[in-house]
C-alpha cells in the first residue's frame, strides 16, 4: 500500500474511532455505574442529530448565532431530557432484572422513532456544514480531507480530555468512580446515590446527543439512524470493559482501525471483522480490556 | 320438474345478484404505510387511485373495492400479511410492494394461491427471473435495467476503467452487475467492485481506496440515507473534481434536498425523470398535483398509476370478469401501457420493456437529458416462461 494512502486510512480510522468513543462513553457510564442496559442510547444519538437539524435554522434566525451555539443548545436540551427520563422512567429500573430493563428501553426506542415521525417526518434531511468549516485540506493528489471531519475529531478529543479531567480531578469524578466500584458503600457514606445517578444519566444522554449533533452534517439525519450506532457502541463498551471510560477510548480506537482496514483488506468479511475482534478479546479477557475506572 | 325450475331461477337470481350487488373487483394493497418507506407506499396508492378516478371511479365498467395491509417493509411478516389479503379478504388482484424481500414472499404467496400480482416498485431481478410466473407482473423496473443502461453512456464518454461501489446486498449487486455487463461489452473495464455491509454509511475508507486506484469513473447504487451521505462524502473528499460519479436513479431520487450542492451535475439512469415534458407526462403531473395538493408526483406515483393501467388492460379483455384469470393475464402481458414515462410493453416474464432515461441533477431536479437505452428488456435469466 502506498504510504500516503496508508496514512489517510489511519486518519480515517482515528476519526471514526473518536466519534465512536463519544457515543460509547455515555453508554459505558450509564451501563457501568447505574447497571442499566440502555438500548435507547442510539435514540439519544438520533435525538441529538435531529435537534441539530431542527435548531440550527432557528438559532441562526433568532439569535444570529452559529453552529457552536447549536451544539451547546443541543447539549443543554439533552441534559434536561436526561434528567427528566431518569426521573420518569429509569429510576424505577435499578432494582429490576435485565429483562425488564431491556423491555423498557426497547420500548423507548419505538417511542422516539414514532415521535420523530410525528414531529419531523420520515424523510432524509441534510444538515449544512457551517461556513467557516467548509474548506478542505488537500491530501495525496486526488483526495482532499474535509475540514469538518477534523473539527469532529477535535470536539471528540476535547470531550475526552474534559471527561478525563472530571473523572480524575473533581469531587464528582471521585463519586462516580466510587459508585462504579461499590454502590452500597458510597450510599452508606452519605452520598446521595439517586442524585448522583441522575447526574450521570444526564451526562450520558448529553454525550450521545452531542455525538449525534456533531456528526449530523456528515451523516445527514434519517429514520433509524440510532440503531446502527447502538450496536457498534455496545461492541465498544464490551471490548473496553463495562464502565471503563479509558477502556471505551482504547476499544473505540481498536474498532476504528479494525473496521477501516477490514474494509480495505478483507472486503468480503468487512461486516464481521469487528465482531471477530470482540470475540477474540472476550476469549482472553472476559471482562474486557480494562476493568473499571 | 317444478323443483328444478325453482332451483334454476334461484341460481339465476343468485348469479345476477353476484353480478350487480357486490363490488366488481377486489383489489388488495400490500404496501408500506409505516416506517422508512411509508411515503413511497402512499405515493403508489395515490397514483393507482388517481388513474381509477380519471376513469370515473371504475375500471372496465367495474367498481373497485380496496383492502389495505401495512407490510411494514418486514419480510418476516410478509407471508402472514399476504395471506390476510388472499385468504381473509379474498382479493382478486394484489398490488405490492416496495421492499424486495417482502415482494419475494408476496410473489410466492401469489403463486401458491394463483392470485394475480402487480408489483409497483420492488426491483429484485429474481421476481421476473427464477421466480417468474404467469400471474406475476411488475409496473416498475428490475435492478438490472438502470445499471445496464449506464454502461454504454460511460463508454461513450470515453471512460476506460471504472470502480463500482454499493452495499453488499442483492439490489446493489444486481445494479452494479448490470453496469459491469454493458460497460465491459462496450470495451471498458471494471477494475474493482467495492462493497460495504448494509446499511453501513462509513464510506471514508472506500473513498480512500478509490483515490488510490484512480479509475476514470465511479458507478454506484445507494438509496435513501446512504445515498445522501455517499454523495456528500464523495464531494467532500474532492474526488468529484477528477473522477465523475454515475449512479442508478435512486441515488438522487427523493434525496436531492438533503444532498444540496454536493449532487450538482451527477448523471443517473432511471425509467423516469422530473420534467420529461411530454404531453402525457405533463397531463399526469398536473392531474396528480390537483388531486393531491402539496405532493410532487414522483417515480413511485407513476408506478402505482401504471399498475392501475395494467389492471385495466386485463379487465377490459375479459369484460370485467376476474374469474377468467388466464385471459386477463394474457391481456396484461400483451398490453401497451401509455405511461407518463412513455409507452411501454411487458416482457414474457412480466417486466416493463422501457426506455431508460439519462438524467442530470440540475437546479434541484433530475433533468432528463436524453434516452440512455431505448426499449430495454430485462434478460429474465432463469425464467422458464
Amino acid at each position: 500500500m502506498d504510504p500516503v494512502i496508508f496514512l489517510i486510512q489511519c486518519l480515517n480510522a482515528v476519526q471514526y474511532g473518536l466519534l465512536l468513543f463519544l457515543v460509547a462513553s455515555g453508554l459505558t457510564l450509564i451501563f457501568g455505574i447505574m447497571g442499566i442496559i440502555n438500548l435507547a442510547h442510539g435514540s439519544f444519538y438520533m435525538v441529538g442529530a435531529y435537534m441539530a437539524f431542527a435548531l440550527q435554522p432557528l438559532i441562526a434566525q433568532h439569535l444570529g448565532a452559529g453552529f457552536i451555539a447549536t451544539l451547546l443548545a443541543c447539549v443543554a436540551l439533552a441534559t434536561l431530557m436526561g434528567y427528566f427520563l431518569e426521573w420518569a422512567f429509569y429510576s424505577f429500573l435499578y432494582r429490576r432484572d435485565h429483562l425488564q430493563q431491556v423491555l423498557m428501553t426497547y420500548g423507548l426506542i419505538l417511542v422516539f422513532e414514532e415521535l420523530r415521525t410525528l414531529v419531523i417526518d420520515n424523510d432524509v434531511h441534510g444538515v449544512p456544514v457551517p461556513d467557516w468549516l467548509q474548506g478542505s485540506i488537500p491530501l495525496g493528489g486526488v483526495m482532499t480531507y474535509p475540514a469538518y471531519r477534523l473539527f469532529i475529531s477535535a470536539v471528540c478529543l476535547l470531550v475526552a480530555g474534559l471527561m478525563y479531567w472530571v473523572l480524575t480531578r473533581t469531587r464528582l469524578g471521585m463519586m462516580i468512580r466510587a459508585g462504579s466500584s461499590n454502590r452500597e458503600m458510597i450510599d452508606s457514606l452519605g452520598i446521595d446515590i439517586n442524585r448522583l445517578f441522575r447526574i450521570v444519566f444526564a451526562i450520558g444522554v448529553a454525550l450521545a446527543a452531542l455525538a449525534g449533533a456533531v456528526a449530523a452534517p456528515v451523516s445527514s439525519v434519517y429514520p433509524g439512524m440510532g440503531n446502527a450506532v447502538l450496536i457498534i457502541c455496545f461492541v465498544v463498551v464490551v471490548i473496553g470493559g463495562i464502565g471503563s471510560i479509558r477502556g471505551a477510548f482504547v476499544a473505540a480506537m481498536l474498532v476504528g482501525f479494525v473496521d477501516t482496514f477490514g474494509q480495505v483488506f478483507f472486503p468480503a468479511a468487512a461486516g464481521v471483522m469487528v465482531y471477530l475482534l470482540m470475540a477474540a478479546v472476550l476469549l482472553f479477557r472476559p471482562e474486557g480490556l480494562f476493568r473499571q475506572g | 320438474m317444478k323443483k328444478i325450475t325453482t332451483c334454476g331461477t334461484l341460481a339465476a337470481l343468485l348469479a345476477l345478484g353476484a353480478g350487480t350487488a357486490s363490488a366488481g373487483v377486489k383489489v388488495g394493497f400490500m404496501l408500506p404505510y409505516s416506517g422508512t418507506y411509508a411515503k413511497l407506499g402512499e405515493a403508489i396508492e395515490n397514483g393507482f387511485r388517481l388513474y381509477v378516478e380519471e376513469q370515473g371511479g371504475k375500471l372496465a365498467g367495474q367498481d373497485l373495492e380496496y383492502f389495505k395491509v401495512d407490510d411494514e417493509s418486514n419480510p418476516a411478516k410478509a407471508p402472514e400479511n399476504a395471506n390476510r389479503l388472499i385468504k381473509r379478504d379474498q382479493v382478486d388482484i394484489l398490488i405490492g410492494t416496495v421492499h424486495s424481500g417482502v415482494a419475494m414472499a408476496l410473489a410466492k404467496a401469489a403463486k401458491g394461491s394463483d392470485t394475480t400480482l402487480i408489483i409497483p416498485n420492488a426491483g429484485a431481478d429474481a421476481i421476473t427471473g427464477p421466480l417468474c410466473s404467469k400471474n406475476i407482473f411488475r409496473s416498475s423496473f428490475s435492478n438490472w435495467q438502470p445499471g445496464y443502461a449506464m454502461g454504454p453512456v460511460a463508454a461513450e464518454k470515453g471512460y476506460k476503467t471504472a470502480i463500482t461501489i454499493t452495499w453488499n446486498y442483492a439490489a446493489g449487486k444486481e445494479s452494479t452487475d448490470g453496469f459491469k455487463e454493458s460497460f465491459e461489452k462496450a470495451g471498458g473495464k471494471v477494475v474493482e467492485n467495492l462493497t460495504l455491509p448494509f446499511p453501513k454509511v462509513e464510506f471514508q475508507p472506500l473513498l480512500t481506496e478509490i483515490a488510490s486506484i484512480k479509475p476514470d469513473v465511479v458507478y454506484t447504487f445507494f438509496a435513501g440515507g446512504g445515498a445522501v451521505k455517499f454523495v456528500q462524502d464523495y464531494a467532500a473528499s474532492g474526488l468529484d473534481k477528477t473522477i465523475p460519479l454515475l449512479g442508478s436513479g435512486f441515488l438522487t431520487d427523493g434525496t436531492l434536498e438533503a444532498q444540496g450542492d454536493a449532487a450538482k451535475g451527477i448523471l443517473t439512469t432511471l425509467h423516469y425523470a422530473d420534467g420529461l415534458d411530454t404531453p402525457r407526462d405533463n397531463a399526469f403531473r398536473a392531474s396528480y398535483e390537483k388531486q393531491y395538493p402539496g405532493m410532487a408526483p414522483d417515480v413511485y406515483a407513476v408506478q402505482g398509476y401504471d399498475a392501475a393501467q395494467m389492471l385495466e388492460a386485463g379487465l377490459k379483455a375479459v369484460n370485467g370478469d376476474v374469474s377468467r384469470k388466464d385471459e386477463l393475464r394474457t391481456a396484461i402481458r400483451s398490453a401497451t401501457i401509455d405511461s407518463p414515462r412513455g409507452k411501454f410493453t411487458l416482457s414474457k416474464a412480466g417486466n416493463p420493456v422501457q426506455d431508460i432515461y439519462l438524467r442530470q441533477v440540475q437546479g434541484g431536479h433530475n433533468q432528463d437529458i436524453g434516452v440512455a437505452v431505448q426499449a430495454l428488456a430485462d434478460p429474465a435469466r432463469g425464467c422458464k416462461l
